[in-house]
């Protein structure tokens, strides 16, 4: 696309797409450099000096800073907005690192509740990725099929911790409360009515020609370089590399239940292209079905949080905890100094990363591509921009 | 014209003492405000039934609240798009972005002006009717390249130019795939072509099901004219998860209501002349409507014709809902790849079938060969 005749000299222009555009994903600036509709070149400007310039970023709010100041419990509110679409794992997330941290032990019931909300969670986002991105794509009808569906999960959420978006449940040492009476029920109603939507997706939108031709062969992220990059989650085994913590690293009880990882296969094109990375999403909404439908069955009885002081002092060390969140690993790196907060903090999010390879694959791309590889890769400003 | 004026001298004797110049003239502007009136009409009602429409597709309600089932909310939402502020940008070329609707608008009004609504009901059965059509539907390409070039606005430029491209494209194979209507008409009045497909075939007198050949520019004319008339699949040049919203992003109130309008003009259009081209216009089956006494003859054939082509922008509206969007180099590669060369396959296709065939339909000689 980008060859032309010399002869035919034509004027590049620049144009900013985001941090207001509704397929951006939040408040994503990507300075565009186009030759008509080609892309010559895409910079995403992340703010902050994440990329060693002075712009501040439009979301930053210095989560890992404020975590050095506010004690372990204190922090928990403030992960829910790490990944407002994923709030539940990213909780879990705080609550699995601080507890190897200060070697708490939690009871199972907490941890079967906790992969529970975790996998529901996991499929509401998936639900979101895959509404917004048939959107972007420009067919909004199944944006509005995901949303009902996540209005459910919303619900049950809503049962078991009262909220319905910066969900708070996970506490150190378990969770805030067990399962009100009919939530383990209405969970189970709503797998069963959820499991044939899936379908339901396939048939309107995965495998329509048009959206396959949007996708398929767009902006191709070859295994080698998705590792080499860092790329995550659904983005790296989008292209082929089976890699999942919850597998590869296993923590809290998902060694217990039977599940696959799903991976890119090349199915309408090449391996590692938007069509995979979209297709992992979908198909991991299968599996997170048969993780919760095990994690049902097999839940049991006893209290849901150790006795932890509400003011507790770890001893001093350090730990990293990297868990599988719907956008990739979410890592928590946290040093005590033995006092009532962290030392340091770094948290370490799946769409930050993915952003590194984002100018490398968009060259010579479309206007339109730009919107499909910001979808594929299921990026959430928050996370980014933290 | 002449003779339509004449019989209304004749009709109303008061009119007699004016000069048959002033009667025509007054002949033509009436009809020129019941077209209008039917074309904003259809307008407003048409962007209401949108909502109706992907409020079921979606599992959600669509409008409710103004009016019993919400049938009023077109008159609210033209009420508030001509109380919103006109917004020219401070950096854009005032005269040609206030310019811009007005052309657009007129270039999908002045189409309603040939469209056979039913027997001897059309403000002007024009001899050249689709020749007409093609030419001032063009307009809107002019309107729409000039709002992008004019807002000053990248976005809005990368609109018009898409735009531009796309509408000129498309209009190749729109115009080759209504061409075999013409040929078997024998005639580029609206009119003429429909009553070319009466008969006593009833529903097989179309020119759908004239021979194989119209059956495919049925779908190639749909096609083609989805794009020309930018609506899903083919809507890049407004391409909101894309182009923010392309050409019109910079236009606020009524000015944005004209582009808003035109859109669904452009829908009633397209539907119009595939039901007048290939689903047998206002014909009814079975009933001549021309033969039926006094005004009866109209009124159903005005009622079949509304009836076929409103089911058509139904179509759109669902296709509407339920595609995504193509990619600017795959849209351009559809139609000068694909649609274009089908379309002029097809048209050498029924031409060979008129002369083998002595301009016989499919029901006809099957109708022969039985007899």
């Amino acid at each position: 696309m980008t060859a032309r005749p010399e002869a035919l000299p034509t004027q590049e222009m620049t144009i900013n797409m985001g941090p207001q555009h509704p397929s951006t994903h939040g408040v994503l600036r990507v300075i565009l450099t186009t030759d008509g509709e080609v892309v010559t070149r895409a910079v995403p400007d992340i703010g902050y000096l994440h990329r060693a310039l002075p712009d501040i970023g439009y979301l930053h709010r210095a989560l890992e800073k404020i975590g050095e100041r506010v004690t372990y419990a204190q922090f928990m509110p403030f992960t829910d907005r790490l990944d407002y679409l994923a709030a539940m794992n990213c909780n879990c997330a705080w609550a699995w690192a601080v507890e190897k941290l200060a070697k708490i032990e939690v009871p199972e019931r907490a941890e079967f509740l906790r992969v529970i909300v975790c996998e529901l969670n996991r499929i509401s986002s998936h639900l979101i990725a895959f509404g917004s991105y048939t959107a972007d794509m420009g067919a909004f009808t199944p944006f509005l099929y995901a949303i009902r569906e996540r209005e459910r999960v919303n619900d049950l959420f809503e049962m078991i911790c009262g909220n319905r978006l910066t969900y708070n449940y996970a506490r150190i040492g378990g969770v805030s409360g067990d399962a009100p009476p009919g939530f383990l029920e209405k969970t189970k109603e709503f797998l069963d009515y959820f499991e044939p939507k899936i379908d339901e997706y396939n048939n309107l939108i995965s495998y329509n020609k048009i959206f396959v031709h949007r996708l398929a062969n767009v902006a191709v992220v070859p295994a080698a370089e998705a590792v080499a990059y860092g790329l995550t989650g659904p983005n790296l085994r989008g292209s082929g590399v089976s890699f999942d913590l919850r597998k590869d690293e296993p923590y809290s009880v998902y060694p217990k239940f039977d599940f696959k990882v799903c991976v890119g296969t090349g199915e309408r094109g090449t391996l590692g292209d938007c069509f995979d990375r979209y297709m992992v999403r979908i198909n991991e909404m299968r599996e997170s079905v048969k993780i919760v439908r095990q994690a049902l069955a097999m839940i049991p009885e006893g209290p849901v949080l150790a006795k932890v002081p509400r003011v507790f002092k770890p001893p001093v060390g350090e730990v990293y905890v990297r868990t599988e969140c719907p956008r990739g690993e979410t890592g928590i790196y946290a040093i005590s100094d033995g006092s009532t907060n962290a030392f340091r903090l770094k948290i370490r999010t799946g769409s930050f990363v993915t952003m590194n390879i984002f100018e490398k694959i968009t060259k010579g791309l479309m206007i339109a591509d730009i919107v499909a590889v910001i979808g594929s890769f299921d990026i959430i400003l928050p996370e980014i921009d933290r | 014209m002449e003779a339509l004026t004449l019989s209304l001298v004749k009709a109303v004797p008061a009119l007699g003492a004016a000069p048959l110049w002033a009667v025509s003239l007054l002949l033509m502007v009436a009809s020129g405000v019941v077209v209008l009136v039917f074309a904003l009409t259809f307008e407003g009602v048409g962007s209401l039934v949108l909502r109706k429409v992907a409020g079921d597709i979606q599992a959600r309600i669509g409008p409710n609240r103004v009016g019993p089932n919400g049938i009023l909310q077109f008159l609210a939402d033209g009420v508030k798009l001509v109380l919103k502020e006109d917004i020219v940008p401070a950096k854009a070329d005032a005269l040609l972005f206030k310019l811009a609707p007005y052309l657009v608008f007129v270039g999908s009004f002045a189409a309603f002006v040939v469209v056979p609504f039913g027997v001897g009901l059309s403000a002007a059965d024009l001899n050249i009717g689709i020749y007409y059509v093609m030419a001032v539907t063009s307009l809107v390409v002019i309107g729409v390249l000039l709002a992008g070039w004019a807002s000053n606005n990248k976005w809005a430029l990368l609109g018009g130019m898409r735009a531009a491209a796309q509408i000129v494209s498309y209009e190749i194979p729109v115009g080759m795939a209504l061409i075999p209507a013409v040929l078997i008409a024998g005639s580029l009045s609206l009119q003429d072509i429909v009553r070319s497909q009466g008969g006593l075939f009833g529903l097989f007198g179309w020119n759908l099901f004239h021979n194989p050949f119209t059956f495919f520019s049925f779908f190639l004319y749909f096609t083609a004219a989805q794009a020309e008339t930018n609506q899903t699949p083919f809507d890049l040049p407004e391409a909101e998860s894309e182009l923010v919203s392309g050409y019109n992003v910079e236009y606020s109130g009524i000015r944005f209501g004209l582009f808003f309008l035109a859109e669904f003009g452009d829908m009633f259009i397209v539907a119009a002349l595939a039901t007048a081209c290939f689903l047998g216009g206002w014909n009814v089956p079975f009933i001549r409507a021309e033969a039926l006494p006094g005004i009866w003859g109209s009124l159903l054939s005005l009622g079949v014709f509304l009836g076929k082509a409103f089911a058509m922008v139904l179509v759109m509206m669902w296709v509407r809902w339920t595609l995504p969007r193509l990619r600017v180099d795959q849209l351009m590669r559809m139609s000068w790849k694909y649609l274009v060369p089908l379309t002029f396959v097809n048209l050498l296709g029924v031409s060979l079938w008129l002369l083998v065939f002595d301009g016989k339909g499919i029901p006809e000689l099957i109708a022969s060969l039985a007899g």
